[in-house]
């Protein structure tokens, strides 16, 4: 995306350059209407545009949470300014700032909010997603290893936004086995 | 009588009062749009300023040069006086400023609302500044998303400055856009049809149009949330049947159209300046038109895209996200248009044309990084992050404010009179440039590195410190080049030499006038027979100083013009202006008095203020208006008009068809929320609905009915020269029939603090009660004028006036009350 967007810009900048070195531009009004307006106008930005539909749709649909059995399920609910996280598998097990899950598995975060508007953000794991008062917003993530991953609130909230992050750590299958009995802090 | 005397008697009954009382008195466009830009710039220098803090604070990790209390007020009050009170009103003044010259008439449709827009727009800018230099500015971000910025959690009178000084200089938007319309509609010379006007006017009439609909949803936004807050009716409290994300659709559905109506005057001053830069005409008039026509729809359909993180449903992401890859398209015709403009011409380098080219360079960016964020799985990480701050600077500063330099530096000798002598304006275009590609180049890499924006500090361990340093550095190299640019038109307009007259050789009508402008325009108005009148006829400016145009003998001390026919531009009626006046500056004051008392919370005062604008307006009205018939008056070239007065649509009344459409589109978006919440709100339904009453119901659209025919009777009769009396005796009590519905379906509306349902029923309520008091107004000032011997079988402009207000107050009155009723009956 970020290449052909450079070689736009290119494009661009190339033809405004030659407009200063050339003498005359070439045909006719009618002509020029057609080159110009026409031509890089109409044709050429819609055909880039249907390119870049069709591979955003692509990723788009590659990233839609689909139905699985072995899906873990969480509960992220933000408050100002900490986190606190649920687990289906451990009913009554809560964890703070720190979101637990099974590396390797599809993980379904239900998101929500005990005041204002946060958004539930993993970089490295997937977009975001918003907490909205009155609703309950479902992200899809997934760690392909254990590890520590990075997430930050992402929707300004006030005096403490800065330091609203958390992180997630990703289990295998054996820490999670233990962190559900309630093994690991 | 010579071109001398001619300009001495024109300038007598033009000129503004002599001394310190012309300035608040004037109603000339010329002084009025110059008192707009330069207020305007004012602010751009503070909202420079607030920007400069930032990156101070951004410069270095852990800086503890502001807490996250001050930082919040300042990124605020940054993005806010950048939107509303620079970008927005800039557009105001150079279009008041230049419209009329262009359009070769003599000033704009309503003088006096000019001067009310823009002392509106001082008072409510002064509110803000005040908020700031207190401490207590708003600290939501600019687009004050509830609940952080509702009761609960913004407890301040902060959030309160927002809501109210901006709607408060939103009236000033509104009245520019209705003036700027009608004067492009109506006022422009003998001649110009629509398809000879010059590009900036068809530019700013499609900007004009877009602020009439796209400002309400946030003024409507506004006035929700500030009575949420300050009388506990909710609306955006989820426990209580309101939503969030209902301000966010109201928001955005002004705020999206908002980056159009900033880009698009933007792009009237290039394909006017442009062209002129290249020695050559626009390539492809009629496409760039049409295109600016599009963008202008398009944007009205994409406002979902900055809401793509809020879980909207998937088909919505991607109907919405191809729609805003679509825009690309028509700004694609606009920035080819130009390419091949230069391609046709000779181009020479002149200042203008270098930030010309900054604005290609710049805006191409901006437009290719909107590309990217509308294909939502990149814009699910990029939303909210220092790349999408970057981004929206790209398209504003790129797309607005380069072309507003150019602009500046074009008509720069216009304004003044003067030649460009100090050659300070290269050097800093130089420093803008660079300077301005650092700082947010940087933002953009940052950004996609993680640095969320609107956070007011960061660690050293993120990694991010080189980079905002050079940013913070780029941001210093920017803010001195545009000082200097500062410093460079100070100096010209204080002691540059006397310049030449059309110094560009541009061939439209506004250099077809002695420079500075005079107050009266052109001493005599052209006959427009082409697009660029000055290239056609070289001498066009001496001819119409000798008075060989319309209107060239000054009569009776008359500020007067005509009018013409929308499409065609055949003359149609003649206009008599009203003249120097303080009563917009006390009519504004005073409607400043009423925002003031929310904002304090002196409730006693709001009434008192309500009556004092609406008697000021009556004044305002009652002004106009003669008691005997004036004959057709000759024009001059064997024309002869009728005086506006004495037509069934004058100037008022087209006026009123475009303050009317505004005011539509603010009921359609109650109505908007009134269903969104309804069906998509968690916590419906409501603990007790409204108990409909058919009695109530069938009284108010009997009284809705009635009023709507009987404005049309007495509008008939009066023409027929019978007494329109009965007629608007009759409107009289078919709006206060109406009023009596809408207060009734207040009053038992339920429990208007426990729940979004009566919440809303209840502001339906009362925008039927307000109009419906508006019409028994406006039929007994008709009925006042009668009596009084103000109408005539001829005298019949105020008819049809009142005519289409009553006409709205009884499709808004009877949607009201079946709003409420219906669901009720229907059970
Ligand atoms: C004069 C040069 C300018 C500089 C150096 C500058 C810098 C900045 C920076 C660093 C931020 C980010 C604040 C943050 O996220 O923490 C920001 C925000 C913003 N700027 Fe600018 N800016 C400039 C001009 C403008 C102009 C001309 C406009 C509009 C016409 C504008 C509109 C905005 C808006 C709307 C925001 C978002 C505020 C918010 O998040 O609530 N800026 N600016
Ligand atoms: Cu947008």
């Amino acid at each position: 995306m970020l290449a052909s967007a450079a070689l736009i810009f290119g494009l661009v900048m190339v033809l405004l350059v030659l407009a200063f070195r050339r003498r005359k531009g070439p045909g006719d009004e009618p002509q020029q209407v057609r080159i110009w307006i026409i031509g890089l106008g109409l044709v050429f930005p819609m055909s880039v545009l249907a390119a870049l539909l069709v591979y955003g749709l692509a990723i788009g649909e590659r990233l839609l949470p689909r139905e699985g059995d072995d899906v873990a399920r969480v509960g992220a609910e933000g408050r100002r300014w900490v986190w606190t996280f649920s687990y289906e598998d451990a009913p009554g097990r809560t964890t703070q700032d720190i979101l637990h899950i099974p590396a390797g598995r599809p993980v379904d975060v239900a998101i929500t909010t005990a005041d204002v508007i946060h958004s539930f953000w993993v970089p490295r794991l997937a977009g975001k997603l918003d907490a909205i008062p009155g609703r309950v917003n479902t992200l899809r993530i997934e760690a392909d290893a254990p590890g520590t991953y990075a997430g930050v609130s992402a929707e300004f909230s006030g005096a403490g936004y800065d330091r609203f992050t958390f992180s997630v750590t990703a289990h295998d299958a054996a820490g999670w086995d233990a962190f559900l009995k309630g093994d690991t802090e | 009588m010579n071109a001398l005397e001619r300009h001495r008697k024109l300038t007598a009954i033009w000129a503004s009062e002599p001394g310190w009382r012309g300035w608040f008195s004037t109603v000339n466009h010329t002084d009025l749009g110059r008192m707009f830009l330069v207020t305007a710039f004012f602010f751009f220098i503070i909202g420079g300023l607030l920007a400069m803090l930032i990156r101070a604070q951004l410069a270095t990790p852990q800086s503890a040069f502001a807490g996250p209390e001050i930082y919040n007020q300042i990124f605020t009050m940054h993005g806010t006086i950048m939107m509303f009170l620079f970008a927005i009103p800039t557009f105001e003044g150079l279009a008041i400023y230049l419209l009329p010259k262009l359009l070769g008439t003599r000033d704009l449709a309503f003088p006096r609302l000019t001067a009310y827009g823009f002392w509106c727009y001082v008072f409510g800018g002064t509110m803000l500044l005040v908020a700031m230099v207190l401490g207590i500015a708003p600290d939501g971000g600019w687009f004050m998303y509830p609940p952080l910025s509702g009761p609960l959690y913004s407890p301040g009178i902060n959030t309160d400055f927002w809501l109210i000084g901006i709607t408060f200089v939103e009236i000033s938007a509104i009245a520019a856009a209705v003036e700027i319309t009608v004067s492009i509609l109506k006022y422009r010379a003998p001649g110009m049809s629509l398809d000879k006007m010059p590009i900036f006017a068809w530019y700013a009439l499609i900007t004009a149009l877009m602020i009439l609909t796209g400002f309400p949803p946030l003024i409507l936004g506004s006035i929700l949330l500030e009575v949420e807050r300050a009388f506990g009716l909710p609306f955006f409290q989820a426990e209580l049947g309101g939503d969030s994300l209902l301000w966010q659709h109201l928001f955005w559905l002004f705020g999206h159209p908002e980056v159009y109506i900033i880009f698009l005057p933007a792009a009237g001053v290039i394909s006017t300046v442009l062209p002129v830069m290249c020695r050559t005409t626009l390539l492809g008039y009629g496409w760039i038109v049409a295109a600016a026509v599009s963008l202008a729809f398009l944007s009205f359909g994409l406002w979902v895209h900055h809401m793509f993180t809020t879980g909207i449903p998937h088909m919505g992401l991607a109907f919405f996200s191809a729609a805003s890859t679509l825009v690309a398209v028509p700004t694609g015709v606009q920035i080819f248009a130009w390419i091949g403009t230069i391609w046709k011409g000779r181009p020479e380098l002149r200042l203008p044309m270098l930030h010309i080219l900054g604005f290609f360079a710049t805006f191409v960016i901006g437009g290719l990084t909107g590309v990217m964020v509308a294909v939502v799985p990149f814009d699910w990480q990029a939303h909210d992050t220092a790349f999408i701050t970057a981004h929206l600077h790209y398209v504003l500063f790129g797309g607005f404010v380069f072309p507003i330099f150019a602009g500046v530096y074009y008509w720069l000798p216009h304004f003044t009179g003067r030649r460009r002598f100090f050659h300070l304006g290269e050097l800093a275009f130089a420093l803008v440039f660079i300077g301005f590609h650092v700082t947010f180049l940087a933002m953009h890499w940052v950004g996609l590195l993680g640095q969320r924006r609107r956070i007011p500090t960061y660690a050293p361990e993120d990694g991010w410190t080189a980079i905002n340093l050079i940013s913070s550095v780029g941001s210093f190299v920017l803010a001195i080049g545009i000082g200097m640019i500062l410093i460079d038109v100070i100096l010209h307009a204080l002691t540059a030499a006397r310049g030449r007259r059309n110094p560009w050789r541009a061939g439209t009508l506004e250099w077809a006038m002695i420079t500075p402008p005079p107050a009266y325009n052109l001493a005599s108005l052209p006959h427009v027979t082409s697009r660029e009148p000055l290239t056609q006829e070289p001498d066009l400016a001496v001819r119409l100083a000798r008075g060989e145009g319309y209107l060239a003998t000054p009569r009776h001390g008359w500020r007067e013009t005509l009018t013409v026919d929308v499409a065609s531009g055949r003359p149609d009626m003649h206009v008599l202006y009203p003249t120097n006046t303080l009563l917009p500056i006390i009519m504004s004051a005073v409607t400043g008095v009423f925002f003031l008392s929310l904002l304090l919370k002196f409730y006693w005062t709001v009434p008192l203020a309500v009556a004092g604008v609406a008697y000021l307006a009556w004044r305002w009205v009652w002004v106009l208006g003669r008691k005997e018939d004036l004959d057709a008056l000759p024009m001059g070239h064997g024309i002869t008009l009728l005086n506006a007065a004495m037509t069934d649509h004058s100037p008022g009344w087209w006026g009123t068809v475009f303050l009317l459409t505004a005011n539509a589109t603010f009921f359609g978006s109650l109505l908007f929320g009134f269903a969104f919440l309804w069906t998509v709100a968690p916590g419906w339904p409501p603990p007790a609905w409204f108990v409909a009453s058919p009695v109530e119901l069938g009284f108010g659209i009997l009284g809705a009915a009635l009023g709507c025919f009987a404005i049309g009777h007495a509008i008939v009769v009066n023409r027929r020269n019978g007494s329109p009396l009965p007629g608007l005796v009759l409107t009289l009590a078919g709006a206060l029939a109406v009023a009596v519905a809408c207060a009734a379906m207040m009053a038992r509306t339920p429990s208007p603090e426990a729940h979004a349902y009566g919440a809303t029923l209840f502001v339906l309520g009362s925008y039927g009660l307000f109009h419906a008091v508006l019409g028994a107004l406006m039929a007994s000032f008709l009925i006042a004028r009668v009596l009084q011997g103000f109408t005539s079988p001829m005298r019949r402009a105020e008819f049809t006036i009142v005519g289409l207000w009553v006409g709205y107050l009884s499709v808004v009155g009877t949607l009201v009350l079946l709003a409420g009723h219906l669901p009720g009956l229907a059970s």
